[in-house]
């Protein structure tokens, strides 16, 4: 009984520095005690926001051979590339919480982890590569942004860094598009028909409305999260409107308007019955995605069974 | 043909070999066995599509028609690349990859060294730009082909296949036409004999130590010199030209 009251009031102990260390703004550090749950949290958040990364790299990967000039071919090889990078940054910030790269991806594979939702539809023309950086992209700074002040600080640290990447990505979609815009009316509507197919589910990225959100409390108390999806999405939405309307592009929301009492836009209604039954596994692509990444896993182990074999044989 | 309509030539053959080998690297996009190999493969093709870029340039200038690289990269047809055959042939698994790259990068590690001293500014411009990435894809390859050589049985296998199956293309690389025996007398062009003796040693060291068999001599298939190609770069052709020649209005 002695024992265990003791190692009670450590715990205890523990946690009070943990929060006030929160409270504080202090970074918490992979070597500091932190609650399980706070681990749990951070391993779930820090490993879908790494399987998105890497599962990104699908669509656009989709457009490479067909890039339209050996320019726009550097670009989007060079942005994936970034990406990729991305992937191993945040796997690697993930695994100071005590978890390996093997296991995040097992768990992706079982369905256990997940990655970003709009990776879930295609890339159909080579106007989707604009909407992507700009939209995509330009969603994932927002949400990126507030995440540099996180308490985690491999997190913090992480997103940092990548955000400085994102806004090239966000620019160079936007190029994209505003070359399009000024193209033939062929690319026009190429450009607008990807504005249509990507604006929604964009919206979407920053997840169910404040009212609605699961995990929210916790994630605030102890400063993962630092602003609500509702905040960040309308963030996304009163600067992108602007940008679409200076190259031409409508955006696909007869609802939209702007709010001068509130000094931002009113939308429309998100469809929620789509979001779900998409994150529920029934969008577009998530087979393909899915069974694509288990496909090259599995080829690709024979390769790193002999690089292993070799490392162990030359005493490396 | 004249001494441009040769250098012409050269600049198309060394910028097409950049291009098509480019195209096949950045297939491997999210399909390597590991992420930091996807990262390299495609960051080897981004090299090699900025190699491409600057001698498709080159050329368009020597044409004397005003072409871009984009229109030379997108608006020729088959029969006017002169590309090696193996830069084109498909990735095959990891290792068939990684026995093209040994080959490739091997030759274009001697190549471009003495390409430094062609009495072309521009050609020696690029080559020393391009030869510090062409050693490290060159080490690269001949550290996979250590590893998957000398890993585990099934990877030695695999090696060897890819090793023996690619060897028919290498002959090809050796191979000289007009335009190289016209820019030989005005020390532009590469002396490819030179090459070859050196290639074959690195080649036959690397695999040495590997523990992979050199492939004899036998058949060696030739053609692209004359622009005449395997059936496959009509493919990536049809796939990589697909916006250029559907929209030929448009500017992207
Ligand atoms: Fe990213
Ligand atoms: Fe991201
Ligand atoms: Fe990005």
């Amino acid at each position: 009984m002695e024992l265990v009251e003791k190692v009670g009031t450590i715990q205890e102990e523990h946690l009070k520095s943990f929060e006030e260390k929160i409270e504080r703004g202090d970074a918490i550090e992979p070597r500091d005690h932190m609650p399980e749950s706070y681990r749990k949290h951070l391993m779930r958040q820090m490993s879908q926001h790494a399987h998105s990364e890497v599962i990104g790299m699908q669509p656009e990967g989709n457009w490479i051979t067909r890039a339209p000039s050996l320019r726009a071919k550097q670009i989007l090889l060079a942005k994936i590339q970034d990406e990729g990078g991305h992937g191993l940054y945040l796997y690697s910030a993930a695994e100071t919480l005590g978890i390996t790269r093997t296991e995040m991806i097992e768990q992706l594979h079982s369905g256990k982890a997940k990655y970003s939702n709009i990776f879930n539809y295609p890339a159909l023309t080579w106007a989707d590569i604009g909407a992507i950086g700009w939209l995509v992209d330009g969603a994932a700074i927002v949400n990126q942004v507030s995440l540099q002040r996180t308490s985690y600080g491999p997190y913090s640290r992480a997103m940092v860094r990548i955000c400085k990447e994102e806004s090239f990505h966000q620019r160079q979609g936007y190029e994209i598009m505003a070359n399009m815009m000024k193209g033939t009316k062929d690319q026009q509507a190429m450009a607008q028909d990807a504005m249509n197919r990507w604006w929604w589910p964009s919206l979407m990225m920053f997840g169910p409305h404040d009212s609605e959100s699961p995990h929210t409390g916790d994630a605030f108390k102890w400063k993962i999260k630092r602003a609500s999806n509702d905040e960040l999405r309308q963030k996304f939405i009163d600067k992108t409107v602007q940008q679409a309307e200076v190259i031409g592009l409508t955006i696909p929301d007869a609802d939209l308007k702007w709010n001068e009492a509130k000094n931002c836009y009113d939308h429309g209604a998100i469809n929620w019955e789509e979001f779900h039954r998409v994150i529920a596994g029934n969008g577009p692509c998530n087979k393909q995605r899915m069974a694509h990444h288990k496909k090259v896993h599995a080829e690709g182990a024979w390769v790193r069974e002999a690089a292993e074999a070799y490392r162990l044989k030359k005493g490396q | 043909m004249t001494e441009q309509q040769a250098l012409y030539k050269y600049c198309l053959r060394l910028g097409d070999n950049a291009l098509i080998q480019s195209y096949r690297l950045s297939e491997w996009c999210s399909n390597a066995p590991i992420l930091e190999e996807d990262l390299a493969l495609t960051n080897f093709a981004l090299d090699m599509t900025g190699r491409a870029q600057a001698l498709l340039s080159y050329a368009g200038k020597l044409d004397g028609n005003n072409k871009t690289d984009d229109d030379l990269a997108y608006k020729r047809g088959e029969r006017d690349f002169y590309n090696l055959l193996i830069t084109e042939q498909p990735n095959g698994g990891f290792a068939h990859t990684i026995a093209r790259l040994l080959y490739t990068s091997t030759f274009e590690y001697f190549f471009y060294t003495e390409l430094l001293h062609s009495a072309d500014a521009t050609l020696a411009a690029i080559a020393a730009k391009t030869i510090k990435e062409i050693k490290y894809h060159k080490a690269h390859a001949t550290d996979w082909v250590l590893r998957l050589g000398d890993g585990t049985e099934e990877s030695h296998y695999r090696m060897q296949q890819g090793i023996d199956s690619l060897w028919m293309f290498t002959g090809e690389m050796f191979e000289t036409g007009e335009a190289d025996a016209l820019l030989r007398d005005k020390n532009i062009a590469v002396d490819l004999g030179a090459v070859k003796s050196k290639w074959q040693a690195s080649i036959a060291a690397v695999l040495a130590e590997a523990t992979l068999a050199l492939p004899k001599d036998e058949y060696m298939q030739t053609g692209s010199l004359q622009g005449v190609h395997t059936e496959y770069l009509g493919h990536i052709l049809t796939e990589m030209q697909y916006l250029q020649r559907a929209y030929p209005e448009a500017i992207w």
